[in-house]
């Protein structure tokens, strides 16, 4: 059994490419043949959080309009086995993306692969839909600020009533949180939504917390899907969230302060 | 420098965190009421109010409207909730 899984959040920049990157190579390396596609045409940035920036020929666009096969763009990941990326174009729009094509290559996947990541564009204009019409779960990413958790709401909305799944009358697509940058020593400070707050706000169960972390920039900046940094605290975060997603019960980490010692308390050393 | 932090820990901080709680609670709800309906809903709503307070002072959040689509027809609920002491005065 496959699974289309969409990260999307409308806000642009809150993390979408790198939890869908991260996401992927998490469950990637627990076996599971995953392959995570770029939905974000004219925008193309998933193969750089990748890197494999330099092997891609073909795209998701040339497979739906070019006649190009499937296993010609698609790009095995050099370092974590049953992993492929499925990179977009830079040059088309997002009007490229037909919705017949998008189906086809999604059944086409579907028959080769145990999870499906789609990497949505920002917004809620055509692409965005795209990347969420086939999902039977959503990610929904959202940081711990006001525009962000109401863009969620939103993204929200329309998975409950223009994906596929709310058209046909199925099981509606089933959502999680994922909360990124959050960082503790400023929600202790008031200075942050918390967790609750957006729990609250959001009603959907919660997959994971991403801690606010440099390694995630540095992770980018090598082009390597943060998860695997074994030192990254956002990358152990992610590792968990995949593991929720197939289905452990795995307590949350970096959402209450660690114990310090006198030292490290008064001078406030951050990890 | 960090150290300092400590006297402002000690002291109840002015609670960004919790405006911004308090504000997306409103907005998020407001945002699902007119999710579904017409364009035209909020400015209803705000014209009823206005129409309303000729008559009566009221809050801005005391007129509610919904919208609901079935099939065949749609329809429209207007709730409007009227302070205690006018009902009062009126009736003496």
């Amino acid at each position: 059994m496959s699974k289309v899984i969409v990260v999307t959040s409308g806000k642009g920049g809150v993390g979408k490419t790198t939890s869908a990157a991260a996401l992927g190579t998490a469950l990637a390396l627990r076996g599971k043949k995953t392959v995570i596609i770029d939905f974000d045409v004219g925008l193309r940035n998933l193969d750089l959080i990748m890197g494999c920036e330099r092997r891609v020929v073909f795209d998701f666009i040339n497979v739906i309009n070019d006649g190009i096969r499937l296993n010609q763009a698609l790009i095995k990941d050099k370092r974590v086995d049953n992993l492929s990326i499925l990179p977009t174009s830079q040059t088309r729009d997002k009007d490229a993306l037909s919705q017949e094509g998008v189906e086809k290559v999604i059944e086409e996947l579907r028959k080769e692969f145990e999870y499906i990541i789609c990497d949505s564009p920002a917004g809620i204009e055509k692409g965005a839909y795209m990347a969420l019409y086939h999902a039977d779960e959503a990610i929904v990413v959202t940081n711990p600020e006001v525009s962000s958790v109401r863009d969620s709401d939103r993204i929200l909305g329309i998975l409950s009533s223009k994906s596929k799944r709310a058209e046909h009358g199925d099981d509606p697509v089933k959502t999680h949180l994922l909360l990124t940058r959050y960082d503790l020593d400023r929600v202790q400070r008031g200075e942050m939504l918390k967790l609750d707050d957006v729990l609250e706000i959001l009603a959907i169960p919660v997959l994971g917390v991403i801690p606010q972390c440099g390694s995630v920039l540095q992770a980018s900046n090598l082009g390597m899907p943060v998860v695997l940094d074994d030192k990254s605290k956002a990358g152990q975060a992610y590792k968990d969230a995949a593991a929720r997603l197939l289905g452990e019960d795995i307590e949350l980490r970096y959402v209450n302060p660690e114990k310090r010692g006198l030292v490290d308390w008064l001078f406030r050393r951050s990890a | 420098m960090r150290f300092f932090d400590w006297f402002r820990l000690s002291r109840r901080r002015d609670d960004s965190a919790d405006k911004a709680r308090e504000r997306l609670t409103v907005l998020v709800a407001l945002d699902r009421q007119g999710g579904g309906g017409p364009d035209f809903l909020p400015l209803l709503q705000k014209e009823l109010l206005e129409v309303i307070r000729k008559y009566v002072e009221i809050d801005q959040d005391k007129v509610n409207v919904d919208f609901q689509s079935g099939t065949g027809f749609s329809t429209l609920e207007v709730n409007v909730e009227l302070p205690n002491r006018v009902l009062e005065a009126r009736a003496s």
